[in-house]
């Protein structure tokens, strides 16, 4: 049963009259559902403006969460829902902030027939608006997401300067096309930018090297090769020796060493850079 | 004798990283080598991703099996692609039809103990694997 533009025009007035015992309770109930984990103070301060959002909407006679004078109180929604989802509550604790109007609003009516519809009214409004912020918290932890899952694509493939004219990619975890994009672009961005003749690729932390995962270390390699740079896989255990023999993946003349401490040895003896006294 | 398999399915790439993990615990709870874990890890990624690239998507049964003596483990890829018309080609090192190294069916084969493929055209494909503990 929808709101009618007289029935919250009622409301309007009920929320007026009576802001601050029902900003009161509000919050009281609010505080039951949070258990503590926000201060008295904010709650207060958040119910308010709610409320507020409410008393606006009702007053402007909105009948439905998406007409035009409850613009103000969908934005509080989303900036509700988007504190909360950031904070680390869950949904249900971020709806009861708004469920709990209902709750504080019907000691304030009557009992008869004509009070129970518009209480039923009400609480479809108060549920459009509470379903809102669901639609809100999870659109939040979606974005939330998709930037960790971006970060975490960053942070996993970083290039290195490890000494004068060499730079390292240690690879960690999963090599997908995507990553080994990304690691390519990096590697030959960082190769331009320092100048380095030399590039270290280390797999000690890459779990399994299948034809695909070498498949994009060696394409990596002959980029690279192409701009003049000298590649060394490193971090090449002794199971996965074995599982690429057995695969019967070839590096060709590629370099490749046990260790990134042996690979930056062969690095720094063919480069001669480790005995600068005597050149 | 085996045990009650666990099944996943494989219609994306997260699902080729799944497989893997899933044959990961497997191995290490039957005791598998470090070496035979890592060739049977690298065998499944390859199956899988082929179940996925080529047989646009399937299934993989990963199950312990003993025969005895020993324990080992079994997994099966299922796909309801295309299938290979080709077979002794497509087990030839090198010879492949999407782009990648043509090592994954052949490579997977000498990665394994025992390599099983039934495939038809228009019938999907059907490999099962098993690596026995030594």
């Amino acid at each position: 049963m929808a709101l009618s533009a007289e029935e919250a025009s009622r409301f309007a007035v009920l929320l007026e009259e009576n802001q601050d015992t029902l900003v009161g309770i509000w919050t009281d109930r609010v505080a039951e559902g949070l258990r503590g984990r926000l201060s008295r103070t904010e709650l207060q301060r958040q119910t308010a403006d709610l409320f507020k959002g409410f008393h606006l909407a009702l007053a402007g006679g909105a009948t439905d969460l998406t007409h035009e004078p409850a613009d103000e109180l969908r934005a509080q929604l989303t900036e509700l829902s988007s504190n909360r989802a950031r904070q680390g509550f869950s949904t249900t604790e971020t709806a009861v902030s708004v469920f709990s109007l209902k709750e504080a609003i019907l000691p304030k009516l009557g009992d008869d027939v004509a009070s129970l519809q518009d209480y039923i009214a009400f609480s479809a409004f108060v549920d459009a608006a509470a379903l809102f912020t669901f639609d809100s918290y999870v659109r939040v932890r979606e974005e939330l997401i998709a930037d960790q899952a971006e970060q975490l694509l960053e942070l996993s493939t970083p290039v290195v300067k490890l000494w004068e004219g060499v730079v390292a990619v240690p690879l960690v975890g999963t090599l997908d096309s995507a990553r080994a994009q990304v690691v390519m672009e990096r590697l030959l961005q960082t190769l331009v930018d320092t100048g380095s003749p030399y590039a270290i690729i280390d797999i000690t932390g890459v779990p399994a090297v299948d034809t695909q995962v070498a498949q994009h270390v060696l394409k990596t390699v002959v980029a690279a090769r192409l701009m003049g740079a000298d590649c060394i896989i490193s971090g090449i255990r002794p199971q996965i020796a074995q599982t690429i023999v057995a695969l019967g993946i070839e590096f060709g003349d590629i370099a490749t060493k046990a260790t990134l401490a042996d690979a930056l040895r062969y690095v720094l003896n063919k480069s001669g850079s480790r005995k600068p006294r005597e050149r | 004798m085996s045990d009650e398999g666990k099944q996943l399915e494989i219609v994306s790439d997260q699902d080729v990283v799944r497989v893997r993990q899933l044959v990961r615990t497997v191995s290490v709870a039957v005791k598998l080598s470090l070496v035979d874990q890592t060739k049977l890890v690298t065998a499944a990624s390859e199956l899988a991703r082929n179940t996925l690239v080529y047989g646009g998507g399937g299934s993989a049964e990963v199950a312990t099996v003993n025969n005895g003596r020993r324990q080992g483990i079994r997994i099966v890829f299922a796909d309801q692609g295309p299938g290979i018309a080709d077979l002794d080609l497509a087990l030839t090192d090198g010879y492949t039809t999407g782009g990648g190294l043509g090592l994954g069916l052949s490579g997977a084969r000498r990665l394994v103990d025992e390599f099983d493929i039934v495939t038809d055209v228009g019938q999907g494909t059907t490999i099962t694997i098993t690596k026995w503990c030594r």
